[in-house]
């Protein structure tokens, strides 16, 4: 079976290649209508109404409902402040660099018709500090927005005001950790709040606060405009509408696919005009379906066959769709050098705050480092198992069990989990030291 | 080193954003960094009063960040991925070339995490300007066309410098 992709937030960029981020090609192919569509309806119906119809679940990671989180902020409780989380770190995913590089105008509305809702007059795009263009589009696109009317005071005569300020961040993955971006945002070092309370209570300088992925964000003029209950028709079950899948890896044809959430990982990867299949026709030996902190999958059929449908591939595979990445790797791929290469990405990355992720990514890593690298000693696999429940206990529950404030610690044990349920004999067969790579050194 | 008048008004037009003035630091620090090539602590400073802090609070944050630079590292930092989708298709080769290739004052490279630019790994950025589809050649390459002037190079903190 070959599907296409289903072009509901990437249909600008794919339209007007030439011009989607500017003023004139938004506004020529149907900008703000959505925010004109939300300011008709009233406040009220655009939260409790469409979008709550729409079923729209949280594109950043953990596929929260969007109304939901919104029905948490206090009544009668001001300021209130609406933050787009842009900050996209999670290996291999590149949807919102795109989204906000060639469709910055979409982001805007979307978080027009958020503000709106949600009674907010100041709201933040925290951007992750490496994207530069996308930094400079949005900065200009804001500036445009308020030339236009779209932005600032009394916005197309609905006596509602809003000002979006944009801000960089400086090189750190652990603030897409949405309460380590509030600390970041204050000027603070990114490291995670404990919770509760949760930012819809004590959020942005301890004011209700609500943090929504980029993704999340640019669906609402399409849920607006097309309305909820149609919206919610894409899709599968609860996993409703589309989702724009970053695919990469050994793929003929790496790139971004918006497609209806209940399609198989096989039509992604295989379909002539999404991935076209596996490079120079080898198989599939495993991949990542959802950023790197998910638990693996391989080219089982039973895998290839599991439809990218957030609820049934955490109740019967145990993995998440996360960030929407899925990484490919073909057979001539040691899984132990990419398990190692991902957790030293959590061992660089950990924050420091809790002491299992601070110290435990670390010793994950060395010890991945010499089995990758054909010294292992025969008892290194059990150690990491070991190490790896102090981070998740139970281990193969990673990344959903934990010991820490945030998810990053165990999101180290996902890769050996994988390691575990998949290679393990292929990974013993790598450990048959005595070690020259001692792990004690640094 | 100071800002210079004209950034000093962006500054405070900076500050003047958002309802805590402590907010700013790490948008300050990227304009300072844009226009003195590095952090310097002189620049902390003038951040600190800037934002109503003490300069160790500056400090305190800035030093969590990877893209703040603390030492000068020259014109051109050469920010190269090597994490897994980058990994198999090249990206440790094109760090390792460009790191022997480069050891002057002048590029400064740099092993980096995921840049989300993994439809064309392997990937690198220059000044935070991606480059895509690389081999090792093709990326001293355009390190090259930096240095000889044909691309212009953004700040080193990836911001606009006139
Ligand atoms: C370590 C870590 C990194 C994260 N990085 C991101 C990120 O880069 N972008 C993002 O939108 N969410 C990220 N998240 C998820 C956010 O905490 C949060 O759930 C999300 O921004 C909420 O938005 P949504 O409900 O629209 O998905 C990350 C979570 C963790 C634990």
């Amino acid at each position: 079976m070959t599907v296409t992709e289903t072009r509901v937030i990437t249909k600008r960029i794919h339209d007007r290649p030439e011009d989607s981020w500017t003023i004139d090609g938004a506004l020529a192919s149907g900008a703000y209508e959505g925010l004109r569509a939300a300011f008709a309806m009233g406040r009220d119906a655009i939260g409790e109404e469409q979008v709550k119809a729409s079923g729209l679940r949280g594109r950043g990671g953990a596929g929260f409902p969007t109304a939901t989180k919104w029905s948490f902020l206090p009544a009668g409780s001001y300021p209130r402040y609406l933050v787009v989380n842009a900050d996209e770190g999670e290996p291999s995913t590149f949807k919102d660099r795109m989204l906000i590089e060639r469709d910055p105008h979409q982001l805007i509305e979307g978080i027009a018709i958020a503000a709106f809702a949600i009674e907010c007059n100041l709201a933040f795009v925290y951007i992750r500090g490496e994207f530069a263009l996308g930094y400079e589009r949005l900065e200009q696109a804001v500036a445009e927005a308020k030339a236009k009317g779209f932005l600032g005071m009394n916005i197309l005569g609905s006596g509602f005001d809003l000002d979006i300020v944009v801000h960089r961040g400086a090189g750190a993955y652990i603030c897409g950790e949405e309460t380590a971006l509030l600390e970041s945002l204050e000027g603070e070092r990114g490291m995670p709040r404990i919770r509760p309370p949760f930012p819809a209570i004590e959020g942005l300088y301890a004011k209700p606060t609500v943090v929504n992925n980029v993704e999340t964000i640019s669906t609402l003029p399409h849920i607006v405009r097309m309305g909820g209950e149609e919206y919610a028709k894409l899709g599968v079950d609860r996993s409703t509408g589309t989702r724009v899948f970053s695919l990469s890896g050994h793929v003929k044809r790496p790139g971004n696919y918006e497609v209806e959430l209940g399609v198989t990982f096989r039509d992604l990867l295989y379909s002539p005009e999404l991935g076209g299949g596996i490079t120079d026709d080898r198989k599939v030996k495993f991949f990542i379906p959802g950023g790197a902190s998910s638990q693996w999958l391989t080219g089982a059929d039973e895998h290839l066959d599991a439809p990218l449908d957030m609820d049934f591939l955490e109740q019967n595979l145990g993995v998440m769709l996360g960030s929407g990445a899925v990484m490919v790797f073909d057979e001539t791929v040691n899984p132990a050098l990419v398990a190692w290469r991902l957790a030293k990405f959590f061992a660089d990355e950990s924050c420091g705050k809790c002491t299992p992720c601070r110290e435990g990514t670390g010793w994950v890593e060395k010890v991945l480092y010499r089995i990758a690298h054909g010294q292992g000693r025969p008892q290194d696999f059990d150690m990491l198992l070991d190490v790896c429940d102090n981070i998740s206990p139970g281990v193969t529950t990673a990344p959903f069990a934990q010991t820490t404030i945030c998810p990053l610690g165990p999101s180290v044990v996902s890769p050996v989990a994988s390691l575990q349920k998949y290679f393990r004999d292929e990974v013993l067969a790598m450990c048959t030291g005595p070690s020259t790579i001692p792990v004690s050194a640094s | 080193m100071m800002f210079t008048p004209e950034n000093l008004e962006r500054a405070r037009a900076i500050v003047a954003r958002y309802p805590r003035a402590k907010s700013a630091i790490l948008p300050l620090a990227h304009l300072a960094q844009d226009q003195d090539g590095w952090l310097s602590p002189e620049a902390m400073r003038e951040i600190a009063a800037l934002t109503r802090v003490e300069p160790a609070e500056v400090l305190g944050t800035c030093s969590f960040y990877t893209m703040f630079k603390r030492d000068p590292v020259g014109r051109l930092v050469v920010s190269v991925c090597t994490n897994v989708t980058c990994l198999v298709t090249g990206g440790p080769e094109v760090l390792e070339h460009l790191a022997r290739r480069y050891d002057d004052d002048d590029v400064y490279v740099e092993e980096v995490e995921c840049l989300a630019a993994c439809g064309g790994a392997p990937a690198m950025q220059v000044n935070y300007e991606f480059h895509e589809g690389l081999t090792p050649e093709m990326a001293e390459e355009i390190v090259e066309a930096y240095k000889r002037g044909e691309l212009i190079p953004r700040g080193v903190s990836g911001g606009r410098v006139s």
